[in-house]
């Protein structure tokens, strides 16, 4: 049997809905993989909600909303953007195609455009196949989209680099980029470290093998984790880190 | 005194009108000539300057008039009769058969798939076909077909096709009496039929369009889905021309500017561009008119950063290559050159015109038109046509959609003035039954899968779909239905619920847009709390999208029926809250503005307080000497300040600014300068501008260089001077400020012809970029060139330049058109300066409202919400939005009249339930939300560190909640745990 993707919608109610009422109201006909999950605004599209939905098993994600200026909300749909672009980074740490998660802006008059983006998308995941993540890096992925360092520099980032920083600098966006790749792919690590001792407890260099990293950064991070009080040493040989309870 | 108020015309402004007013306590009629409401706007892709969708923007506002219990629509009729004075008319609505019960027709459709008579659509300009049978377009307001009978060949197809039966053939004109207490006309305008200029070829060469037609061509719901194509063979034009002032500015059709096109056209070509970036776009035009508020920036983006390319010259006319069916333009440039161009495809920018049924509309209603045919209105009354009858919008004459939308508030605030003591007296509030207490019941579901004729039931198998809801978990009820939203399935639903004791109801239908607020309001009838409704969509994204793979479709309406299921089982009852309003204003500003909208507050029963800055009222108007209608301002403005100090609502606080304000819309609590606490439920800020003090041109450095209002006084004292050079944009349009002024060439102008009438010999000249006299301000400008006065064009390259040799004035002038220099020995100079804000910064921090980067404060919407902030409970008037006439300003002071009645006539309001909460105990105080939220609703709470979410003024986006770190946030209705349980419920399987 062929590959019949599962795709998860996301779709404003004020946009993108209504493009897809529209091409529903005109026939046009697309591909029937995708199911609409209403929200009001794309904003609200946590990324956590969408890396949920490729834990449960989505093998694609498609959020919509309306066109940039468009939004009902004002800014709704930039702070969306920003969501989903710190979301593809995730993505990308947790060796999922960042091509699965797709962004479009689709207004109220565009029922063909809507159409047209459904097909594209639903044909690029059936070319993509299913979702073979290891269910591991996906929790990590989305242990990732809750942190709080990111989430805060994602909520910061439209502000930081329209208007500057608390010193009343300019934030030049490559700054701002590097500062986020180098959180995400830091927390992805802490998180993956997290994942696996939550299963059993394990020394720097058997995480470092499961996590086929070096050990040293294994350890740097761990030491970081122990501070934090995320895990702790358990005395023996080797020393082996298990996960603190709270 | 009757608390009803008609509106004529359901365009934008007609629905505006409506809105605000059924929102403040009055019952309106809305009548409009079509079989739906929406108007012009409807028509329209995009609208500049921001290029939003024009269907996504006015959409909310087309269903909410639709829905709205207090606003009964009169659709498909005209007015035959008016009797009565003000406070109680007396109209006489003649409604047009559609043949189609509008009770029962469910919008589905299927009729005029099958109707087999086609006609053309002109909705879509006559570029495409509909039905014998049909809706104007797909998102109508009402969704009732209607039988063309001018085409209706009365073949029986659709009553057979119909399973509402709805259709009703024997249907005849209806004549309804209506009494009403105020009417409020806005009846629109009609294009400029191009037919009549043969010249230009239009009806005869295929690729020659209007810009109407060039609009639906644009649109990705027109004729080619948006794809820019000619109408000749269906390719892309590579070459368009733009032709400005088809029916406008004309001694053969209209003399007066149409106001618009210039920005409709620039804005037209930059959407084709954005289609296709090898586009070579030309606007052909005489002034380029782009006066309004952030105007002349999207001017200038036209060229600089999409390239199109603008010709002066008045193209005299088109042929057409009959091979090709190219068209070939032969022009002269300001320079004399003849150029011989050739075109793939010519938009005609055709005028805006009264409408053809003004005369008739003038005779019923006993009001004056001017001599144009729109109606005549005077400077100090914009909105006035007779007592009792009110006008805005096109009715007035051509205007753009903003001051449309400002005219129409203002409107409705004029209207219910006549009538403000009988607010609430006509309204019908719908009173349901307690709510039944089932937050602690576990899940007991029904679900209604809609047939919808054969819309979704010749594709999805329906008994299939609610066979399978019932074995979904907590589902204890299952029902099929030929349509849901019908009467007498809401008897049937409501009975259900309780019969079954259901505690949750899901909805397997058409969309949620349009549908769910009836079944929310089904379901409270049968006492459940509305919010404990969910609705899926198996028609217009299952049935119609997959016809031709049934099975497919069905085990996808499976799917949302399981997600809608899943999400059900962890619904909650939602309750907004309400607090009280403090029923009074404030104005923040005592110039025309101010004055304005704190008298209509007054007269509409609501305690005002007008806080000026200066020791006496009046603002800049006091610096106006005369109009150039003949009016006097002074006179005018004693009487305003004279009414305001009789009124017993009114407070005048002089020498006194606002130095804090707390609180939210409602209630507002302000400290004066002088110490004065005042609450207050909302504020208009009224603060106005002033004329730009230029630094060029030896102003300040020699007493004969002035500015126009600076001359403006002189001249009400009489001026000898014998020659007098007006330079227009000083100062304007440039680095020093970007915008255009729009008030300046017609006060050069009005000027001008003063002194010419002190002072017959005087050599007048006028230094102009674009003369910007739009609207019917263009007869002025005939006027002065009538009267002898010199208007010289330079380029910005080019400028003037004043020296002082030997205590005489000499100005070296390029005249750009003649490509000649000329040297002046001028008496007098008078600069055009244009009009700068103030310093708003303190007053934007205080309000939370923010400033544009001029300096001028920046509304909540630029096209649909011109004197909205925002925040909830703040409007603004006048100069401190952006510089205009007084005529404009008035409108817009009305216009936050009315707004502000949509909160000050209620004593609490409700707050939207569907809000975002804070979990204290998570909320970690990093305020990453604050910023975010565009709306202000969020504040840090001081002593605890937390986040506070403001119900009042949140409007639930969620956006917030999906950002906050400490996953603190939440979006009731939309919680994550809502959310995960359709995607699990989806993936599932």
């Amino acid at each position: 049997m062929t590959f019949s993707p599962r795709i998860v919608g996301f779709m404003c109610n004020w946009c993108s809905y209504a493009g897809a009422d529209l091409a529903g109201i005109s026939r046009i006909k697309y591909a029937p993989n995708l199911r609409i999950i209403r929200v009001l605004c794309s904003g609200r599209v946590d990324p956590y909600v969408v890396l949920t939905a490729f834990q449960k098993g989505a093998d694609g994600v498609l959020v919509a909303g309306c066109h940039p200026g468009d939004c009902h909300y004002i800014s709704g749909n930039y702070q969306a953007e920003k969501k989903m672009k710190a979301t593809w980074k995730i993505l990308s740490k947790a060796g999922i195609d960042q091509e699965r998660l797709g962004l479009e802006w689709i207004s109220a008059a565009e029922g063909q455009r809507f159409a047209d983006v459904v097909n594209s998308f639903t044909q690029l995941i059936t070319e993509l196949g299913p979702l073979q993540a290891d269910p591991q890096k996906i929790a990590s992925a989305k242990e990732e989209t809750a942190d709080f360092r990111i989430r805060w520099l994602v909520g910061r980032e439209k502000d930081l680099l329209e208007e500057g920083n608390v010193f009343g600098e300019p934030v030049e966006e490559a700054v701002f980029e590097t500062l986020l790749d180098d959180v995400v792919s830091a927390q992805y690590i802490r998180n993956s470290i997290l994942t696996v001792l939550k299963e059993q407890s394990m020394s720097a260099k058997e995480l470092a093998e499961t996590l086929e990293i070096p050990s040293h950064v294994v350890v740097e991070h761990l030491i970081h984790l122990r501070r934090g009080q995320k895990v702790h040493m358990v005395e023996g040989h080797p020393i082996r880190y298990e996960v603190s309870a709270w | 005194m009757v608390g009803s108020i008609m509106v004529v015309g359901g365009g934008i402004a007609g629905m505006q009108a409506s809105l605000d007013l059924a929102d403040s306590g009055f019952r309106v009629y809305l009548v409009d000539k079509a079989p739906t409401i929406g108007g012009v706007m409807a028509q329209l892709d995009k609208t500049f300057p921001t290029l939003d969708c024009s269907m996504c923007i006015m959409a909310p506002k087309l269903v909410a008039t639709g829905r709205h219990h207090n606003i009964h629509l009169l659709t498909n009729a005209v007015i035959t009769n008016v009797e009565g004075t003000p406070g109680n008319f007396t109209v006489t609505v003649t409604m047009k058969p559609r043949y189609v019960n509008a009770e029962k027709c469910t919008g589905c459709g299927l009729c005029a798939q099958y109707c087999p008579v086609e006609a053309v659509n002109e909705y879509d300009e006559r570029l495409t076909l509909r039905r014998g049978i049909y809706v104007d377009y797909p998102q109508a307001v009402p969704l009732v077909y209607a039988i063309d009978r001018e085409k209706c060949i009365g073949c029986g197809l659709c009553e057979n096709i119909c399973q509402a039966e709805a259709i009703e053939y024997h249907q005849t004109p209806e004549e309804e009496q209506v009494n009403v207490g105020a009417i409020i006309l806005a009846a629109g305008f009609d294009e400029f039929e191009p037919d009549t200029k043969k010249e230009y070829g239009y009806g005869r060469f295929k690729n020659v369009v209007t810009a109407t037609e060039f609009e639906r061509i644009l649109s990705a719901s027109g004729p080619f889905a948006g794809h820019v194509v000619r109408p000749s063979d269906g390719e892309v034009p590579g070459r368009i021309a733009f032709l400005q002032c088809v029916g406008s500015r004309d001694e053969n059709s209209n003399k007066y500017c149409s106001a618009v096109c210039c920005m409709y056209a620039t804005k037209e070509a930059i959407i084709a561009k954005e289609h296709n970036p090898d586009l070579e776009a030309t606007i052909f035009f005489m002034d380029m008119r782009t006066y309004g508020k952030g105007f002349e920036q999207f001017y200038k983006r036209a060229q600089s950063e999409y390239g199109l390319r603008y010709t002066r010259s008045r193209v005299p006319c088109i042929e057409a290559d009959p091979e090709t069916q190219n068209l070939l333009l032969t022009y002269e440039t300001e320079d004399g050159t003849i150029t011989k161009e050739e075109f793939d495809m010519v938009v005609l920018s055709v005028g805006l015109e009264p409408p053809k049924s003004n005369q008739e509309l003038s005779s019923i209603f006993g009001v004056p038109l001017n001599e144009y045919g729109f109606l005549d209105w005077k400077i100090f009354e914009p909105l006035k046509a007779k007592d009792g009858i009110y006008a805005c919008g096109a009715f007035s004459g051509p205007k753009d959609i903003p001051d449309t939308v400002a005219q129409a508030s203002g409107a409705a605030a004029m209207a219910s003035g006549v009538v403000s003591g009988e607010r609430g007296t006509l309204v019908e509030e719908k009173v349901y039954p307690e709510e039944l207490d089932v937050a602690e019941q576990p899940p007991r579901i029904g679900v209604f899968v809609c047939w919808c004729g054969i819309n979704i039931g010749g594709i999805v198998n329906v008994p299939e779909v609610m066979e399978y809801a019932s074995t979904l978990p907590n589902v204890v009820f299952v029902d099929q239905n030929l349509y849901t939203c019908s009467q007498d399935t809401q008897e049937k639903i409501k009975q259900a619920v309780e019969e079954h004791s259901l505690n949750r109801v899901v909805v397997a239908s058409c969309t949620p847009r349009t549908h769910e607020p009836l079944f929310q309001s089904t379901i409270r009838e049968a006492g459940l709390n509305p919010y404990l409704f969910e609705m899926t969509n198996i028609r217009d994204q299952c049935s119609w999208v997959h016809m031709h793979t049934p099975e497919e479709a069905t085990e996808k309406a499976k799917d949302l029926v399981r997600m809608a299921v899943a999400k059900s089982n962890l619904l909650e009852p939602l309750k907004s809250s309400s607090v009280e309003v403090t029923q009074s204003g404030l104005v923040i500003g005592g110039g025309i503005a101010g004055m304005t909208a704190a008298l209509g507050l007054a007269q509409q029963g609501f305690t005002v307080h007008l806080v000026e800055k200066e020791d006496h009222l009046g603002g800049l108007l006091r610096d106006i000497r005369y109009t150039v209608s003949g009016e006097d301002p002074q006179e005018y403005l004693t009487g305003l300040e004279q009414s305001l100090r009789d009124h017993p609502n009114v407070t005048i606080h002089t020498q006194a600014v606002v130095e804090k304000v707390e609180g939210y819309v409602g209630n507002f609590t302000t400290t004066l300068s002088s110490g004065e606490e005042i609450n207050h439920g909302i504020c208009v800020i009224a603060v106005g501008g002033q004329e730009h003090k230029p630094t060029s041109y030896l102003y300040g450095e020699d007493k004969r260089v002035i500015t126009q209002l600076e001359f403006e006084d002189m001249l009400s004292k009489g001026v000898k001077a014998k020659t007098v050079v007006m330079i227009n944009c000083v100062e304007s349009r440039d680095d020093t400020k970007e915008y255009c002024s729009r008030v300046c060439c017609s006060e050069a102008v009005k000027n001008a012809l003063q002194l010419r009438e002190q002072n017959p010999d005087a050599t007048i000249y006028i230094l102009y970029r674009d003369m910007r006299t739009y609207a019917f301000r263009e007869q002025y400008y005939d006027k002065a060139r009538e009267a002898g006065v010199v208007f010289m064009r330079y380029d910005p390259e080019t400028k003037p330049r004043l020296e002082k040799k030997d205590k005489s004035l000499v100005l070296y002038a390029h005249d750009s058109a003649l490509d000649l220099d000329f040297e002046l020995h001028p008496d007098l100079v008078v600069l055009s300066t244009g009009v700068s804000p103030y310093d708003n910064s303190a007053l934007s921090q205080m309000l939370k409202v923010p400033l544009d980067r001029d300096g001028f404060f920046l509304e909540a919407h630029m096209k649909l919400r011109p004197v909205d902030f925002a925040t909830d409970g703040v409007f603004m008037a006048g100069l401190a939005h952006s510089p205009k006439f007084i005529d404009e300003t008035i409108s817009q002071a009305f216009g936050t009249v009315a707004r502000a009645c949509t909160i000050v006539s209620k004593e609490r309001i409700e707050t939207e339930p569907i809000i975002a909460e804070v979990d204290e105990e998570l909320c970690c105080g990093c305020q990453v939300c604050i910023p975010m939220c565009p709306y202000n609703a969020r504040e840090l709470d001081e002593e605890e560190k937390i986040v506070k979410v403001n119900e009042v003024l949140c409007k639930g986006c969620g956006s917030c909640v999906a950002a906050c770190p400490s996953k603190a946030a939440q979006q009731r209705h939309f919680r994550d745990s809502q959310l995960s349980s359709m995607i699990e419920a989806f993936v599932r399987r």
